[in-house]
């Protein structure tokens, strides 16, 4: 089975972010940008996958490049976890919106065989929707979303799906098709660095000019403004050391009604 | 004049999702905003038990067919895009939820509309539509205009009350049909939660713990402090996910909704998916590093602190 799985980064989502000069884009210049963490937990799952079958399975990774991040180390860490092809796509412009990225990836993976293309399920920048259903539109096969677990039965995927409130469904899936990863089903590994210089060895990247690719229509709609949430019913905040902080906590809950 | 279609959601077969009324209650407004009907869209296999307290709505659309029993992506995308194409909509308002996940993207690339998602708010300036996006784990808010196109737009969960959507009566239902597609996808089986050991949403007192745990290793000093609290240790979905602590103790959207007495949030920054959970909790108190963490919008009291200093001074003031 080939798995192919498109890949983006996002802000570091332990960074304090602010609006850019125009005020329509955070500031990309001072932000630490990582692998959005549900194309990590898409790439667990596909690694897991490959390792239950054991049936020369093939995973690429296909990464937009915009600069911003180190997509190299990336991709070799991805190598180093059990994906066989690295694909860098570069030259991106920063802050490009899901629509344009599913048209960029959609067009490099028509070109390409797979049996199924597994997407984290959303990204911090989805502003314009998530990735997998456009995807799987553009290439004219079914997608579905939110799943945290992948088979393969009988030639199919056999993938749980979570709902609200811990429901979860089983859903067989006829490839090809894309699927919106939410969380592999083990926590995504850590790989030492010893295994990703390794990688980096052994492994090459294919470049793809993103001239190549269809880059899509804009999104349609056009940010007014970027702005942080209005702080108006702020909690009321508690000074002092942990020793008093936690003293007056005590006294919050005994004015509540609430016996320590 | 192309009207405001609100896309109504189900797990169960009896009744529409509370999120189903936080979106008519949204569409209310844009559709009064605008000067046009709001319209509710309903679909499954037997669709006559969700329009009993669609009054809020003006007209009813109706989707039945047998393939719509249990949720199908492809197949309600194409239920969508057949009530698209047929009604034109001037907004499809849809939620950001699992089911909504799988139909909006789609419907947006199928029907070449605009979708904007994670929608908190709609605002109408003549015929001109801005909705404000919550992004970056609810860090920022972006404003987008679609000016007078017409649009699909994605709501989150938690943004528009269920209460103002929700009102006895069903309007006229008008019923469409669907050519059934070949989807490629089938429903094999549904699975309800494991109950576990703890039902979070009985407990009285919560103390929720996230990221800032940072290790497996300091979950025991949380329980210890929950221990002392009289309260039950629940998490934010990182550390679920990471297996540190049992699913069933999960709170947020795709966990459990609570509403305790007390819940204590610690380490947790307040992405919007863990807010849906736990926003109607009686007093809530935010333990975080960082001052600028979006709990401390929503809690009552917040401890600019290290939980590991913090927690263990709690259990002692307890004990």
């Amino acid at each position: 089975m080939d798995i192919a799985i498109p890949v983006r980064t996002v802000p570091d989502p332990v960074e304090e972010l602010e609006p850019g000069p125009d005020g329509t884009d955070i500031d990309r210049e001072w932000t630490e940008f990582v692998l959005n963490e549900f194309d990590e937990h898409a790439i667990e799952e596909a690694v897991l996958l490959k390792e239950r079958r054991d049936e020369d399975d093939t995973i690429t990774v296909v990464a937009l490049d915009d600069g911003l991040a180190d997509v190299e180390q990336m991709l070799y860490t991805a190598a180093a976890k059990g994906v066989d092809r690295l694909v860098r796509i570069g030259e991106v412009p920063a802050g490009l919106s899901t629509t344009q990225a599913a048209s960029i990836f959609g067009s490099y993976l028509a070109d390409t065989e797979f049996d199924a293309v597994f997407t984290g399920v959303q990204s911090a920048e989805d502003r314009v929707g998530q990735l997998a259903g456009m995807l799987g539109e553009d290439l004219d096969v079914p997608h579905i979303s939110v799943i945290t677990e992948v088979l393969v039965e009988d030639g199919r995927l056999e993938v749980e799906k979570e709902f609200a409130g811990g429901v979860t469904a089983t859903y067989a899936v006829e490839t090809p098709s894309v699927l919106g990863i939410q969380a592999a089903s083990e926590p995504p590994r850590y790989v030492p660095v010893s295994q990703i210089r390794r990688a980096m060895r052994g492994a090459d990247i294919e470049e793809v000019d993103v001239d190549d690719l269809d880059r899509g229509a804009g999104p349609g709609s056009e940010v007014v403004s970027l702005h942080e949430p209005e702080r108006g019913e702020e909690a009321e905040m508690i000074g002092g050391s942990p020793d008093e902080a936690s003293a007056e906590i005590v006294e919050i809950m005994g004015d509540h009604g609430m016996e320590v | 004049m192309s009207d405001v279609y609100a896309v109504t959601e189900h797990q169960a077969p009896d009744a529409l999702d509370d999120v189903s009324y936080e979106l008519l209650n949204a569409g209310r407004s844009a559709a009064d905003d605008l000067g046009t009907d709001l319209v509710a869209v309903v679909m499954g296999a037997d669709t006559e038990a969700y329009v009993d307290d669609l009054g809020v709505a003006d007209r009813v659309v109706a989707i039945e067919d047998d393939t719509l029993e249990e949720f199908n992506p492809l197949g309600y995308a194409s239920a969508v895009e057949t009530v698209v194409d047929e009604t034109d909509p001037r907004l499809l308002l849809t939620s950001v939820t699992s089911i909504g996940m799988d139909i909006s993207p789609r419907v947006a690339r199928s029907t070449d509309r605009p979708l904007l998602s994670y929608v908190t708010d709609i605002d109408v300036d003549g015929d001109e539509v801005v909705a404000s996006s919550q992004l970056y784990g609810g860090k920022m808010f972006v404003d987008s205009s679609i000016g007078d196109e017409n649009a699909i737009l994605a709501v989150s969960r938690g943004a528009f009350e269920a209460d103002g959507g929700r009102e006895d009566g069903a309007p006229e239902v008008e019923e469409l049909a669907v050519e059934p597609r070949e989807t490629g996808i089938e429903f094999v089986e549904r699975h309800e939660p494991e109950a576990g050991d703890v039902d979070i949403t009985r407990e009285d007192r919560l103390l929720a713990v996230g990221r800032g745990i940072e290790d497996e290793e300091n979950i025991p000093m949380a329980e210890d402090a929950a221990a002392a609290m009289g309260a039950a240790l629940a998490s934010s979905r990182p550390l679920t996910d990471n297996g540190w602590l049992p699913k069933n103790r999960q709170v947020g959207k795709s966990g459990k909704t609570v509403q305790p007495d007390l819940y204590i949030a610690a380490g947790i920054s307040g992405a919007p998916e863990h807010i849906e959970g736990m926003k109607d909790a009686g007093l809530i108190i935010a333990i975080n590093t960082d001052e600028e963490a979006p709990i401390f919008d929503y809690a009552d009291y917040g401890v600019v602190g290290d939980l590991f200093e913090v927690l263990p001074a709690l259990e002692e003031q307890a004990d």
